[in-house]
């Protein structure tokens, strides 16, 4: 059962990874200017709820398991990402705004989540990678 | 190529090309055809109600409906297209230039003298003495010349084609090119003597030109060895433009490239698409472009002197250049054979492909040049290296010179390239001797460079004010822009403040140093504004290769060949074209070229900056008739304005119009040539529009011009009885979409109600009895992203949203407004307009609109700003969308928008002493030319905090501030934004107070550049879009901040702090002579009620509106001679005009008005406003320094900020 429960949240752990990179490398290139505002924010906020879906699985599923202390590890995370989703203005087309990207340093500010998140996710990784291995082992 | 050959295949080349637009059409009937309700729904009798319209059709009697008309429409005009411009394409060569240099100045009939064309005319009188010598700032100033007044028109189409004249060359011979420009010296007289020499044209040759439009001279060119001189000599002289050779191959590569180009037409759709296709593009583009530059070098340098070049453009041009080694000095873009040519077009195509697809990027990232944004606006580079027979004569000029000092130089700027160090080492080992002519750079960049700058000017700005002391601060006229602290030349070929403005004029050398400061640091710019500026034609636009700045007058000259990028400090070649100056027509300098004489200049470009044939002039008019609509009666005003500027609606003979109006239901009107009515045609299937006919809606305003006039005379009555009180604006704006897509265009809305049906419905959000609530203002953002995304897809498409919201009620405009902000469209708001019980909105309406409609145009715009390297943009105000980092896209463009941008500085500066910024504003004339008009500013750095104090420009930084409080009050809230402003007072006088003055006196003591920054804080804390406690509708104060966003400076500065003025004691001394009369120049006065005197009568000058008072014991004469009246008491109370009086009193006011008016855009409406309640109500709230209901007095809110300090 344990061993279970660290086995797929390791599965969405990286799915989580993947995301993030995925957020990089569209961010910067939209930097770069590879791609253009418009197509970068439709991308970007497809997976915005996604995201928030996973990071919240996660949680529950350590709130359900009882392991208190990687459930308040992630429960900072789901709550901003729930707060990022409600807090969009009405008129903005999403987390990600293609006529706001660019200003006031959001894009920055966008970039240096996604990196904070991957070193997130990337911890949290190693965290249940150890948790299962043990769990494989006490079982 | 002879002529004929070129303009069929030119033609040609264009039916092709609208064979996209016929092949879209199978998709478009698609369209309807899947939209079709149910063919039961079609073929029974139409339900009464869904025409509701039909009974009030009466005028138009062929209203068969849509749904009857419309399959027959399609099958019977299958290829309209054809018809709508015959010849567009093939225009170009033949009528072109000669018509297109006025193109700049729409504004109404120029006056007889000069002086009027400045926008500013004291500014200009006062400065007459240093531009009046030759040095030809925006190419205006020469006209004073004697010889050149009568021959104004001439010299401006001299202007455009400034190569050929045979003018004088002033010290032509004296090879001084160390230096860096010589922003009027010499080169002043080139548009005066021109001018004067030009007038009589040549009379052989100027058919020649035009027939058959420098074709020879192509040919010519690579022919005419050594001896260049002749070689342009020989060019027709009329036809400026020859000498580049340009003339010929580019009517060719631009047709011919159409034929391809309905990939890079669809990809452009939506900005380009993404990934997969241009991945292909991207690598061969690459090597085509970014590789070749590389050889270039590499052989240029290789070989000794400069013949190294022809082997490199042979190089260059590849293969098909090989074969035609014969004539390797051909450069490739003049195609002497036809493989080349073809080969070129191919290249062309991919160039612009990529171009299409990002306008910005390439996805490839191959290329091994850092920036790669040679698309769209970066064009491509320019590969048309020069005739190799020119270079050997060059080579011989040179060969006694000796380079070796350039090598001190070279190691300021950071080494661009790896193989340019090589160069250097051939340049030392060559060329040792003559080392005089090229100082340090160093040593060059500090004589041109602030550092040596005017200390007195300095000093008066720094003067330490006390502002709870000095009560007086107002200057005696309104004030100007600050000069940057440059040393003379500089000064004097810098960009006109109106066009481009930066909040600190002297840019400090660090972020820390800028962060001391406590001020924003910004540019304004204004960069379509009416003015006439040098056209030129030229076969290569000489670009920095590595950032793509364009050449300006701040590039520093290393020598003949190469030039030295002043934004990124790279080292280029200068082309050889580029070393023929057309004006002077002498060879060899560079430095004298108008691209190097002038801040602010225009291009005609090649088709490297198309992505499409350059569209035509297209306008929708979609028209609210709706019962409200027809209640407040705007319809008949706007037909009238209409049907009046028919023919002044900004176009060729390609123009294009279409009329759609919408109530619950969307109506079109068919204009097909030949139908003795228009025909309407309702579309009731508001859910999902369609477009029932795909080639009638929008008609060429030549061919069906009747049948517009028509309609515009018939369409105020036709609704006149209607009872629909819905409106259906999105459903109604997506039709406009559709209809638009192919073309792009301006699209021109009138709604007068909140959308209650369809897509894009809204509520009203607004509570009336929170308007005047102190607490935070609600609603301040849009309520759906539906206006938002239609606009986004609208600029894709090149379509700009202009809105006119005339409305009574409350219409959300914070919602509608999205629709007109990301599409870079203007936005106009008559609040409770009414045409009878409203009569100044009616007057402003009608004037606006005919601004409007008459007033230049720019479609498929895109801008870019750079700046020096080290500086960034992070964020920008205004009308548009960031496509991408730098790069603004503008559907439409219009004289009247202004733009502000706020930068960082990540690098320090300290290498430099100067700072330059680029703004390039790529757009289609109306008349189908694609131009480029460039601006450039340079500003000194410095790294003293009393210098950044000292040129800080206190007007800028109100605006750029209020642009930022607006920014902040949508995205946080309104007290916020209020908050934000006035810390910026407290920080900046607690900043100079620690920091710079050394005085310790209490009060609040600033420099005296800034000496008006808290007044004007304390106005913009009054206006309507920042004011809280007065009550302030919500759409009004939206309104304003959409204002504030798109108002040039100063016509903001005026709606901020008005100028106010005492008319009934004005003298002449100081007086303007301008022409016959006398324009008085009476002070500016302090904005209190204390200075409104009874016994005065007083101008308010807000921008849009005059104001004047006349005090209750206002001196008889003045309301006799001035207004008509015998007294106070018989002045009439709604008076709106000055009558026209032979008195000398009437004539001075009505100057002053006029000269005052001659300088802004929008006609201003004048209100005679009498010393009662009534009029006090609209003065009061203008005067800023007076305590209102809820908001402080100047003092209190001085003290206010002193006790912020001492916390």
């Amino acid at each position: 059962m344990e061993a279970a429960v660290f086995i797929l949240s390791l599965v969405d752990c990286c799915a989580l990874i993947f995301l993030s990179v995925y957020f990089i490398i569209t961010l910067s290139d939209l930097e770069c200017d590879y791609i253009n505002a418009r197509a970068c924010c439709s991308k970007l906020n497809r997976w915005v709820i996604p995201e928030m879906v996973s990071q919240c699985l996660t949680t529950m599923l350590m709130l359900v398991s009882m392991h208190w202390f990687i459930f308040l590890l992630n429960l900072p995370v789901a709550a901003w990402n729930i707060y990022r989703h409600v807090k969009v203005p009405l008129g903005n087309m999403g987390v990600f705004d293609p006529t706001e990207i660019h200003n006031r340093g959001q894009l920055k500010s966008h970039m240096k989540e996604a990196m904070i998140k991957l070193g997130y996710h990337l911890l949290c990784f190693f965290i249940y990678l150890y948790s299962m291995i043990l769990a494989l082992i006490n079982d | 190529m002879s002529a004929p050959g070129s303009t069929s295949s030119s033609v040609s080349g264009y039916n092709h090309n609208s064979m996209p637009n016929g092949g879209a059409a199978p998709p478009r009937q698609n369209g309807p055809a899947q939209t079709y309700p149910p063919p039961g729904y079609y073929g029974a009798p139409p339900p009464p109600h869904s025409y509701p319209t039909v009974p009030g059709k009466a005028p138009i009697t062929n209203s068969a409906h849509y749904y009857q008309n419309n399959h027959q429409q399609h099958h019977q005009q299958p290829l309209p297209m054809h018809h709508v411009a015959p010849s567009p394409y093939s225009a170009p060569p033949s009528s072109g230039p000669p018509s297109q240099p006025f193109a700049t100045l729409p504004s109404p009939a120029p006056p007889p003298s000069n002086t009027q064309y400045n926008q500013r005319p004291l500014q200009q009188q006062q400065q007459q003495p240093p531009y009046t010598t030759p040095g030809s700032y925006y190419g205006q100033q020469p006209y004073h010349a004697p010889p050149a007044q009568p021959l104004q028109q001439q010299q401006q189409q001299q202007q455009q084609q400034p190569s050929l004249v045979p003018a004088a060359a002033p010290g032509t011979g004296a090879p001084l090119y160390p230096i860096v420009s010589y922003p009027s010296g010499p080169g002043s007289s080139q548009y005066g003597t021109l001018s004067s020499l030009q007038s009589p044209p040549t009379p052989g040759v100027l058919p020649t030109q035009m027939g058959a439009p420098l074709h020879q001279y192509n040919t010519l060119q690579p022919a005419s060895t050594a001896p260049v001189q002749p070689g342009y000599g020989v060019g027709p002289p009329g036809q400026g433009p020859t000498v580049n050779g340009q003339g010929s191959t580019a009517p060719t590569t631009v047709h011919q490239h159409y034929d391809h180009s309905h990939q890079a037409l669809q990809s452009y759709n939506s900005y380009g698409g993404t990934g997969g296709a241009d991945t292909d593009q991207a690598p061969s583009r690459a090597t085509s472009v970014h590789s070749s530059p590389g050889h270039h070098q590499g052989m240029q340098y290789g070989y000794v002197a400069n013949s190294g070049a022809s082997s490199a453009s042979a190089i260059t041009s590849g293969p098909a250049a090989a074969a035609a080694a014969a004539a390797a000095a051909a450069p490739p873009s003049s195609s002497s054979s036809e493989d080349e040519d073809e080969e070129e077009d191919d290249d062309d195509e991919e160039d612009e492909e990529a171009g299409g697809d990002t306008s910005s990027s390439t996805t490839g990232s191959a290329s091994p040049v850092p920036n790669s944004y040679d698309s769209l606006e970066g064009g491509s580079y320019p590969d048309s290296l020069p005739p190799s027979n020119d270079m050997s004569s060059q080579a011989q000029s040179y060969g006694s010179y000796g380079y070796s000092s350039m090598q001190p130089a070279y190691p300021q700027g950071p080494p661009p390239h790896p193989d340019s160090s090589p160069t250097q080492d051939q340049y030392e080992s060559g060329y040792q001797h003559y080392s005089k002519p090229f100082p340090n750079l160093s040593q060059l960049s500090a004589a041109l460079g602030g550092l040596s700058g005017v200390p007195e000017l300095e000093q008066e700005a720094l003067t330490p004010i006390n502002l709870m002391h000095e009560r007086n601060l107002l200057p005696p006229r309104p004030l100007e822009a600050p000069e940057p602290n440059l040393n003379g030349d500089l000064k004097k070929v810098n960009c006109s403040p109106q066009t481009f403005r930066c909040t600190l004029t002297s840019i400090p050398q660090t972020q820390a140093l800028l962060n001391k400061a406590r001020l924003p640091l910004g540019l304004l710019l204004h960069p379509f504004r009416d003015l006439q500026l040098p056209v030129i034609t030229s076969n290569t636009i000489v670009r920095c290769r590595s950032c793509r700045t364009y050449i300006n007058p701040f590039v520093t000259f290393l020598d003949q060949r190469r030039w030295k990028c002043n934004l990124c400090y790279r080292v280029n070649d200068v082309p050889d074209e580029f070393m023929y100056n057309p004006v002077t027509r002498s060879y060899g300098e560079p430095h004298k070229r108008p691209e190097v004489q002038n801040a602010t200049v225009e291009f005609i470009a090649s088709s490297d900056y198309m992505l499409r044939p350059p569209q035509p002039s297209v306008y929708l008019f979609v028209l609210d008739v709706c019962h409200n609509a027809v209640e407040a009666g705007y319809l008949k005003y706007f037909c009238e304005s209409l049907l009046e500027n028919l023919d002044k609606l900004p176009g060729d003979t390609r123009t294009r119009v279409g009329f759609l109006t919408f109530d619950s239901t969307i109506h079109f009107y068919n204009l097909q040539e030949g139908l003795s009515q228009p025909q309407m045609l309702v579309v009731s299937d508001i859910d999902d529009v369609f477009i029932p006919s795909h080639d009638s809606l929008m008609v060429n305003l030549k061919e069906s011009r009747e049948l517009v006039q028509d309609l515009l005379t018939s369409l105020p009555a036709m609704f006149s009885q209607t009872k629909e009180t819905h409106s259906a604006l999105g459903p109604a704006l997506q039709a406009a979409f559709k209809l638009m897509s192919p073309t792009g265009g301006r699209i021109t809305i009138f709604q007068t109600q909140l959308p209650t049906l369809g897509a894009g419905l809204l509520q009203s959000r607004e509570d009336p009895n929170q308007r005047s609530s102190t607490k935070g203002v609600q609603h301040l953002g849009p309520a759906t992203d539906f206006y938002k995304k239609l606009a986004l897809d609208c600029s894709g498409q090149q379509i700009g949203v202009d809105l006119f919201l005339l409305s009574s009620q409350y219409a959300d405009l914070a919602s509608l407004a999205c629709i007109s902000k990301y599409s870079a469209g203007s936005i106009f708001y008559y609040p409770s307009f009414h045409y009878i019980q409203n009569p100044a909105q009616l007057e402003k309406f009608q004037k606006d609109l005919e601004r409007y409609l008459t007033r230049k145009i720019g479609f498929e715009a895109v801008m870019r700003i750079r700046c020096t390297k080290g500086l960034s943009i992070h964020t920008f105000h205004g009308n548009f969308f960031v496509r991408s980092t730098d790069l603004l896209s503008l559907a439409n463009v219009n004289p009247d928008s202004a733009f502000a941008v706020q930068m960082s500085i990540d690098d320090s500066l300290a290498d430099s002493s100067l700072a330059c910024f680029q703004a390039a504003l790529l757009y289609t004339s109306n008349k189908g030319k694609r131009r480029i008009r460039v601006h450039t500013l340079c500003l000194p750095v410095v790294n003293q905090l009393s210098d950044v104090y000292a040129g800080a420009d206190v007007q800028a930084i109100t605006c750029l501030l209020a642009n930022m409080a607006i920014d902040r009050s949508i995205s946080s809230s309104l007290s916020d934004a209020r908050d934000a402003l006035v810390n910026a007072v407290v920080d900046m006088v607690t900043s100079y107070k620690s920091n710079v003055s050394n005085m310790h006196q209490s009060g609040i003591v600033v420099p005296s550049s800034m000496c008006l920054f808290p007044l004007y804080i304390l106005a913009l804390l009054k206006q309507k879009a920042l004011r809280t406690g007065t009550s302030t509708r919500l759409d009004e104060r939206v309104f304003a901040m959409c204002e504030f966003k798109t108002q040039p400076l100063e016509q903001m500065m005026q709606m901020v702090h008005p100028d106010l003025y005492r008319l009934d004691n004005m003298s002449d001394q100081g007086a303007l002579h301008l022409n016959d009369t006398v324009v008085p120049q009476p002070h500016l006065l302090h904005l209190a009620a204390e200075r409104l005197t009874k016994d005065g009568a007083f101008l308010m000058d807000c921008g849009n509106v005059f104001y004047l008072w006349i005090g209750k014991c206002c001196n008889e004469v003045f309301i006799r001679d001035v207004l008509g009246c015998s007294n106070y008491a018989s002045i009439p109370p709604n008076m709106s005009h000055i009558p026209e009086l032979e008195t000398t009193l009437s004539e001075r006011v009505r100057a002053f008005l006029d000269w005052l008016q001659d300088n802004r855009a929008f006609s201003s409406t004048l209100h005679v406003l009498k010393d009662d309640a009534a009029g006090k109500a609209s003065i009061l709230q203008h005067l800023v320094e007076d305590k209102s209901e809820s908001a402080s007095s100047y003092v209190e809110f001085l003290e206010q900020v002193q006790l912020q300090i001492s916390k």
